[in-house]
């Protein structure tokens, strides 16, 4: 089986149009997407719309939850009144935005996609299976920790994505846990590259991630258009963010720029 | 950071709150997740004497002793097993322990580690064990730094002459090595951290530290700093007001427990109070509290400003 999955759309539909054809170029029979399709971007319908077209079976994040139900961002990564200034901006934007069908796509979305192939029981969640917006990075979640959360979960293979940047590991126990990264935004490497997990379960290494070039000039105009906050699309176009920084933990936080 | 004194010499207002209060029912606090471990590796025993110390710690205080290295492997083993996140390592001064390379690496093996610091003991050689016991884990090994201003007459007024100096060479060693302490700093007088934020970042900056990191934390007023703002006044507040499910999601208790030398305690702030230990085993200790100190109002209201 080949599958793809994409974390972290908010609302970057020119990036989640490219993985949609990028995928479907290396042979995926399906894609899963993560949450948090809205929240950053602009125009919060077009990648709902995307998304809904292709029925791309979709897990809700935080921004969803809110967006869908009309309340505050929970557990926003925003930490100083500066950030939470942009950050309510941004939602109050994505509010006036969205359209009602779409709202309540949102709110109805599952907090938890699970399949079985060959034995091997995949769980898919935004954040963590006990918590939609916990982040687990890879340097500050310990394996044990991981290995609790995919066994109390009956999950072989965890799947997660909310922090932003990729990565996996193969736990002592055989299980896996694998972070889809983002697709909305770059990877705080210095380079315009969004990336997405994809599975090929004859693969010896059976999940990879896929760096996505696509048109971040396009998207940062639309940014502007939309006058959404310049900090948004500086992080667009830089590679480094720009903001939400403070939860990042140290060993992260040094490999990026701010 | 901070701890204990023993309690007959705490002060008449910090601890349970008064009886007449307790028949308001405070409310209960239910346990989540272990997020947070924090380990008292070196009881009260700290270099300096701040005024705002929640504990009272400093040279000569022993109220709870030094944890030895095996005391601390086995609270480490016990959080691992019960699922725990981040492991803090607090005090005093965590860096006047002398087995101290040897448990940031048995951390280090579980989970990823801060160690909460004044800085001050932080010689070339300790940034040295720093470096490289980073490089040996995938964890994060993260230093939270406490700064009390961005000069010395600001800062020293509260953290004692020449500490100002000191703090900021170590800030300066540590951003030649590439790294980035989040530096802590407690709101006193003076400190308003909407307007403080950009002078804090800006004067690391100024240090040499290229990604700055600064978290501002709301002032305990217990310990030493008791007998310098007389503690709380207002406690049915506390009593009053039902416990929002976000404030309670964020307090310390409900994410976390601390150990000490001598027992499992209720979080960091009130490891000096009898009434707030919990037992000897941490598995034990994972059930709901009832906020009935007064220190855990600052609690309240830091849940409810929930940002840095
Ligand atoms: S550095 Fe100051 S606040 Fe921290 S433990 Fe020592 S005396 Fe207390
Ligand atoms: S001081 Fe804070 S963390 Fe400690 S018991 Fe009270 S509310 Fe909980």
């Amino acid at each position: 089986m080949r599958a793809a999955f994409f974390g972290e759309v908010h609302g970057n539909s020119i990036a989640l149009e490219s993985a949609m054809r990028d995928a479907q170029r290396r042979g995926a029979e399906a894609i899963y997407c993560l949450g948090d399709v809205v929240g950053f971007g602009p125009h919060p319908d077009r990648s709902v719309e995307l998304l809904r077209e292709s029925g791309v079976a979709t897990v809700q994040g935080e921004h969803d939850y809110a967006v869908g139900n009309e309340k505050p961002v929970a557990g926003t990564c925003y930490t100083n009144p500066g950030e939470e200034r942009l950050a309510r901006l941004d939602h109050d934007y994505t509010l006036e935005k969205i359209s009602p069908g779409h709202r309540a796509w949102l709110a109805a979305l599952p907090r938890r996609i699970s399949f079985e192939h060959q034995g091997v029981r995949y769980l898919l969640v935004h954040g963590s299976p006990r918590r939609q917006d916990e982040q687990l990075w890879e340097s500050s979640t310990p394996e044990d920790l991981l290995e609790l959360l995919a066994r109390d979960a009956d999950a072989d293979v965890l799947v997660c994505a909310h922090t932003g940047l990729h990565w996996q590991t193969a736990l002592p126990s055989g299980r896996v846990v694998v972070n889809a990264g983002a697709l909305g935004r770059p990877a705080n490497d210095g380079t315009r590259r969004v990336w997405y997990a994809f599975l090929d379960t004859e693969a010896e290494e059976p999940f990879s991630f896929v760096p996505l070039e696509y048109d971040c000039e396009r998207l940062a105009a639309q940014m502007r258009a939309e006058k959404l906050p310049s900090e948004f699309a500086e992080a667009i176009l830089t590679g480094f963010w720009t903001t939400g920084l403070d939860v990042l933990p140290v060993k992260e936080r040094l490999r990026g720029r701010h | 950071m901070a701890i204990l004194r023993s309690p007959s010499r705490v002060p008449a207002r910090t601890g349970p709150v008064p009886e007449g209060l307790v028949q308001l029912r405070m409310p209960e606090v239910r346990f989540r997740f272990l997020d947070a471990l924090w380990i008292q590796v070196t009881g009260t025993r700290c270099n300096i004497a701040c005024r705002h110390c929640f504990s009272s710690c400093g040279p000569k205080a022993d109220q709870i002793p030094m944890m030895s290295a095996g005391q601390v492997d086995e609270a480490l083993e016990e959080g691992r097993s019960l699922g725990m996140r981040q492991v803090y390592f607090t005090g005093g001064e965590p860096f006047l322990h002398p087995d101290l390379p040897r448990m940031v690496r048995a951390a280090l093996r579980l989970a990823p580690l801060t160690i909460v610091t004044n800085g001050l003991l932080i010689d070339d050689r300790a940034v040295e064990m720093i470096l490289e016991e980073s490089r040996r884990t995938r964890y994060s090994l993260d230093l939270r730094v406490s700064l009390d201003g961005t000069t010395a007459e600001e800062n020293d007024r509260v953290r004692g002459r020449g500490t100002f100096e000191k703090v900021s060479e170590t800030l300066r060693r540590l951003g030649r090595a590439g790294l980035s302490p989040l530096v802590a700093v407690v709101e006193h007088e003076g400190i308003v951290r909407a307007e403080a934020r950009e002078r804090f970042l800006q004067f690391l900056r100024d240090l040499g530290i290229a990604r700055p990191r600064v978290q501002f934390q709301s002032l305990f007023r217990m310990g030493r700093e008791m007998r310098r703002t007389h503690g709380y006044h207002d406690l049915g507040v506390l009593a009053s007001a039902p416990l929002l499910s976000e404030v309670e999601s964020r307090l310390p208790c409900a994410t976390g427990r601390a150990v000490t030398s001598q027992g499992v305690y209720t979080c960091p702030m009130l490891v000096e109070h009898q009434s707030a230990r919990l037992g000897d085993a941490l598995a034990k200790s994972l059930h709901p509290i009832r906020m009935n100190w007064d220190t855990c109002q600052t609690c309240m209201l830091d849940g409810l400003h929930g940002s840095n």
